[in-house]
């Protein structure tokens, strides 16, 4: 079947504006509806268009295995890792307002505690992201993917060439 | 009232008979294509000058900009999601209606 010169064009130009705004929904977290987990959907909702508009494998080589396996990991490597530092400087865990240090003032203390709720839900947005992602790809995969190994993700069978 | 909010009734009254057509459209008209047709242009229409009312009525500030982009992006992507949905059934082999020959006297001509 040959790809629409329409839908693909306009789908192209959309999928940068799908991304800004899921930063928007990210960035409206703490005062809105919206956060991590919703911007991460809307953001791995412009794969999805990419896989619809470019194909499969076309797609799986904009988002490698290589790349959204390990971002999974990274996002709740960030969410627990600033609870973390939150203990090391002196808090409990996720106790933001230590980020400020120990005698702030109201006003620092506030301004910590948004920030480090910003990078909780950057975390959790990327491990949402690449989640959604990797289901959607391995949902979708079509049947001459099925037992190919991907490009690059280093598998045991050694043949990376891409059909 | 003002002029302009005897305007914007106008639009949101109109944007509300074409939306209504459309679904109107969507239930009545026989097959796949037509009544794509119907919701493809009548939503497009519709919620641009219902939007578009509301944009003006809401005094000018950050909605207002956030109602102009939404209006665009409609504008854009809801022919194109038509015109793949389309596309998509003419591929599949949908066939199109036509008109019945035994009952050509219900017909209009």
């Amino acid at each position: 079947m040959t790809p629409s010169l329409i839908v693909s064009y306009v789908g192209r130009r959309a999928i940068p504006f799908i991304q800004l705004y899921a930063l928007y929904v990210l960035g409206h977290g703490e005062d809105g509806p919206g956060g991590g987990f919703q911007g991460g959907v809307i953001f791995a909702s412009s794969f999805v268009l990419l896989v619809l508009i470019a194909g499969w494998a076309r797609a799986r080589k904009d988002a490698p295995e290589s790349i959204v396996d390990p971002l999974t990991a990274t996002g709740c490597l960030l969410y627990a890792g600033i609870g973390f530092i939150c203990i090391l400087l002196g808090g409990a865990y996720l106790e933001y307002e230590a980020f400020a240090g120990a005698n702030a003032t109201a006003a620092a203390k506030q301004h910590a505690h948004h920030f480090a709720l910003i990078g909780i839900e950057l975390g959790v947005m990327i491990t949402v992201t690449a989640s959604m992602v990797t289901l959607y790809f391995e949902m979708s995969r079509p049947p001459e993917e099925r037992n190919a190994p991907e490009d690059g993700s280093g598998d045991s069978d050694g043949e990376g060439a891409d059909a | 009232m003002t002029v302009l909010q005897i305007v914007c009734t106008g639009m949101l009254a109109f944007g509300a008979i074409i939306m209504l057509a459309s679904a109107a459209g969507v239930i009545r008209f026989p097959d796949f294509y037509s009544r794509l047709h119907a919701g493809g242009k009548g939503d497009t229409l519709g919620q641009g000058a219902v939007l578009l009312a509301l944009a003006i009525l809401s005094g000018f500030s950050l909605v207002t900009l956030k109602i102009v982009l939404i209006i665009f992006f409609i504008f854009i992507f809801n022919p194109t999601a038509t015109h793949a949905l389309a596309r998509g059934a003419w591929l599949r082999g949908v066939e199109p209606w036509t008109k019945p020959e035994s009952e050509d006297e219900e017909a209009d001509e």
